[in-house]
Order: structure tokens, then sequence, then C-alpha cells
């Protein structure tokens, strides 16, 4: 358990620090977000209505972009062969570096969220659903794209192929996302349904991310 | 003969060298009897002659959810028991399935163009078959990237077995997504029920496509596993001259 406290403060130290870039992919999220209105036009009620897709759309891609990072740089420094041999179960201790991961580039999405959505033209009512959403499904990109980014750690450019293999797998996050905000803000469906459905597959993919990325890198570092 | 003893690649390139000219045989003597029972089956009354289309089209949908089971299957047999030839499986199916699952969406659009006037709606199954297809260029753009084939086969894998989890919650999703984004759909196949007139030549297409399948799979795998006894070979060559 000290071990993988340890190595939670030690990922948050490093993402904090010099050379982290935790608070690159909330910049990226920020602008994708004011380019928006370029794209379609400044029309208010038009940005209102588009407004949940584009804030849980713009937060898909920054935590994408942000993936390479979860265990690019422990691999190439050498820490993932530590990690690799530690006493601690692979599982447990990626499990953490993705939680370690989400706490500095998901949630500060969450946060930024709702200032974004000022600028979409999101009621307080449309803002919170979908910041309340975001917290709820940022933890399932992360974990889906700890696969990824397990899958494509040992490769020197494996951004785009990341990005590539993770997307389709993130479509369930994205649809249940959108749907729960819009859920909240015109119906037909209680915000309950689709929440409880986006709840479940951050849960099963906490599960299922770090299995399937522990024995990507059992796989790949033989 | 037990799946051990076909891991030695020369016994499976003479096996199945020897079958392979029995199952082409049996692909085209069923290709022959679907298209003169296609060429007797009447028009819809409702869709005309583009009903044909789905004789291609529907074989090609199982096609499609086929090609990725095989995959899962061989990924299992990659990831479990290191089967060598399970390799080969997965690599040689990723390219078929993913050019079936293509076929169902193409001839899918040229079907709805007459039908509901549109090439592309964003119908569930329509999206969730084009998320399928994404999927294999995935799987095929893992293959094409990592250089070492063992290493490719296990990465690949395992991406295979967590999409073989996600296609069935991505469907789900898609159809969940679909109702609250537009009323029914146009066409719903389990809504009518199909006249023996077409079913019986759509269940004779449906073998030959699959036994199509089956050959073009086999003779994938005696090229992958003849084009990797050729890298083997090259490599040897190579540190043999560089000795001298």
């Amino acid at each position: 358990m000290t071990a993988l406290a340890a190595l939670l403060t030690r990922d948050l130290r490093l993402a904090v620090r010099v050379g982290g870039g935790a608070l690159i992919g909330i910049l990226f999220f920020t602008l994708l977000v004011t380019v928006v209105p370029f794209a379609v036009g400044p029309d208010l009620p038009l940005l209102g209505r588009l407004g949940p897709g584009m804030l849980w759309l713009g937060a898909l891609l920054a935590s994408l972009l942000a993936l390479d990072r979860l265990l690019a740089m422990d691999h190439e420094d050498g820490t993932l062969d530590l990690i690799f041999t530690a006493r601690v179960p692979l599982e447990l201790a990626i499990a953490t570096k993705a939680l370690a991961h989400w706490l500095t580039t998901g949630l500060p999405l969450v946060v930024a969220a709702p200032l974004l959505g000022l600028l979409l033209n999101l009621d307080p009512k449309a803002t919170g659903a979908v910041a309340v959403t975001l917290l709820a499904g940022t933890p399932a990109l992360t974990f889906i794209g700890l696969i990824g980014a397990a899958l494509t750690v040992a490769l020197r450019r494996g951004g785009l192929l990341l990005a590539i293999l993770v997307l389709p797998l993130t479509v369930p996050v994205l649809i249940f996302g959108v749907a729960a905000s819009n859920a909240a803000i015109v119906g037909p469906v209680p915000f309950g349904t689709p929440f409880t459905v986006l709840c479940a597959l951050t849960l099963m993919s906490v599960v299922i991310g770090p299995l399937a990325a522990a024995i990507a890198l059992r796989q790949g570092l033989e | 003969m037990s799946v051990i003893e076909l891991a030695n690649p020369s016994r499976f390139l003479a096996l199945s060298g020897r079958a392979l000219p029995w199952l082409a045989a049996a692909t085209v003597l069923a290709f022959v009897v679907g298209i003169i029972q296609i060429s007797f089956a009447p028009d819809d009354y409702q869709q005309g002659a583009t009903v044909k289309i789905m004789f291609i089209h529907v074989p090609a949908a199982w096609l499609s959810i086929f090609g990725w089971l095989l995959m899962s299957t061989a990924a299992l047999g990659t990831l479990v028991w290191r089967h060598p030839l399970a390799d080969v499986a997965a690599k040689a199916a990723a390219p078929i399935g993913s050019a079936f699952t293509l076929m169902c969406l193409v001839t899918g659009s040229l079907w709805g163009r007459p039908m509901w006037g549109t090439y592309w709606v964003w119908d569930a199954r329509l999206t969730s078959v084009l998320v399928l297809f994404l999927m294999y260029l995935g799987v095929l753009a893992l293959w094409r990237t990592i250089e070492d084939p063992t290493q490719a086969a296990r990465a690949a894998a395992v991406l295979t077995l967590v999409g073989a989890i996600n296609v069935p919650i991505i469907k789900f999703s898609v159809d969940w997504w679909n109702t609250l984004h537009q009323p029914a759909s146009v066409l719903r196949l389990g809504g009518s029920t199909i006249h023996p007139a077409i079913l019986v030549p759509l269940i004779v297409m449906a073998i030959a496509f699959t036994l199509l399948f089956l050959t073009l799979h086999l003779a994938a795998m005696r090229n992958e596993i003849m084009r990797r006894r050729v890298r083997s070979m090259m490599m040897l060559q190579a540190a043999a001259s560089s000795e001298s």
C-alpha cells in the first residue's frame, strides 16, 4: 500500500513540475472550445445546443493527447522496468499510474468545463450536468487509454497510433456522456438512466484497462 | 491430429496444401448454386431488383463479425498457449475481415441510395459496423507498426480481445443513441418474416461466402508462413554475409 502511495505522489509531483505538462491538456481543451465558435459561427442558441457535445469532444481529444505521457516517459528512463520487477502487482501499479494521470489531466478538465460552458452559452443547469458527467466519464477515457498506451509504449512514434486504437473504444463513453448531459437539459430521458450506464462503463474500464494493459506490457517487455 | 501437432508449420503447410483445392472447389460450387438460385429468386414487391444486393450484403455483415470472432479465438491461442500458428491465423484474418466489413458498408449504402434516398444515415446498425471497420483498421495499423512479428502478434491479440469485449458494448450504446436521436429506423429485418424464395438463396450465399472466407484465410496463412520463412532466410543470409 505504501509503495502504491509513493508511486502516486511521485507521479503527481512529476506531473506538476517542469517537464510534466499537466496543464497542457487543459490549455488544449480551452483552445479547442475557443475555436468552436469560429467554425460554427457565434450564434448563441446554436452554441448552447452544441455546447455539451463540444465540451465532451474537447475533453475526449485533450485526454487522448495526454495519453502518450502516461507510460512512455517511464519506459524511456527505465522506471517501468523497476515497476515491473517490484513486488506490487503490475496491474495495481499501472492502475495507480493511471489514477495519478487522471488527477493531473482529467480532473482539471472537469474543473475547467463550467468556465468554458459559460463561453458556450450553457445555462447553470446544463453546465452542472456536463461537469458531473465529465467527472464520471473522464476516468473511463484514461483507463481505456491505458490499454492503448501500454500497447504502443515501445514504439517511438506511437502517439497517432494510440489515438487510432483508443478512439473507437471510447464511443460508448462519449455517447452516454453527451446523452446524460442532454437528458439533464432537454430530456425526455431522465438524467439517471444514461448517467448510471456511464458510471457502469467507467467502473468496467477501471477493471479491464489495468488488466489488459498489464498483459500488453508483460508481453511487450519479454 | 491434435492442435499441438499442427504447430509444426511444415506439417500445417502440407495438410493445408491438400485441403485448399477441395475448399476452393466447394466455394466455387456453393457460389454456382447460390447464383443460379438468385437468378430464379423473385424481386421484392417493394425493393424491386435491389433486394439482390442483400445476397452480398447480409453474408458480408455476418463475415465481418465472424472475422473478429476468428481473430479473438486466435488471440486466445496467442496469449494463452503461445501457439505460433495462432499468430499467423490472426494476422491473416485481419485484412480479410476488414475487406468484408468494407463490402458490407459499401453494398449497404448502394442499397440505401434507391431505398432510403441517401447513401448514408446514422442508423444504429450502419454506425456500429462503421466503428467495427475502424477497429479492424486499428488492428491492421498495429500489425504494420510493430516490426517484430511475435511482439506484433501479442499486441494485436490484446487489442483484439479488448475489442471483442467492446464490440457488444458499442453495439448496445449505438442502438441506445440511435433510438434517442431519431425515430425508429426505416427498415427492420426482424419485423417482416423473409419468404423462403429469398431466404434459401440467402443461406446458400452465406455458406458460399463463408467458404470463400475460409479459403482466402487458409491461403493467406500459407502465404504468411512462407513470408516468414523468406524473412528468416534473408536474415540468415545477411548474418552470413556480414561474417565472411
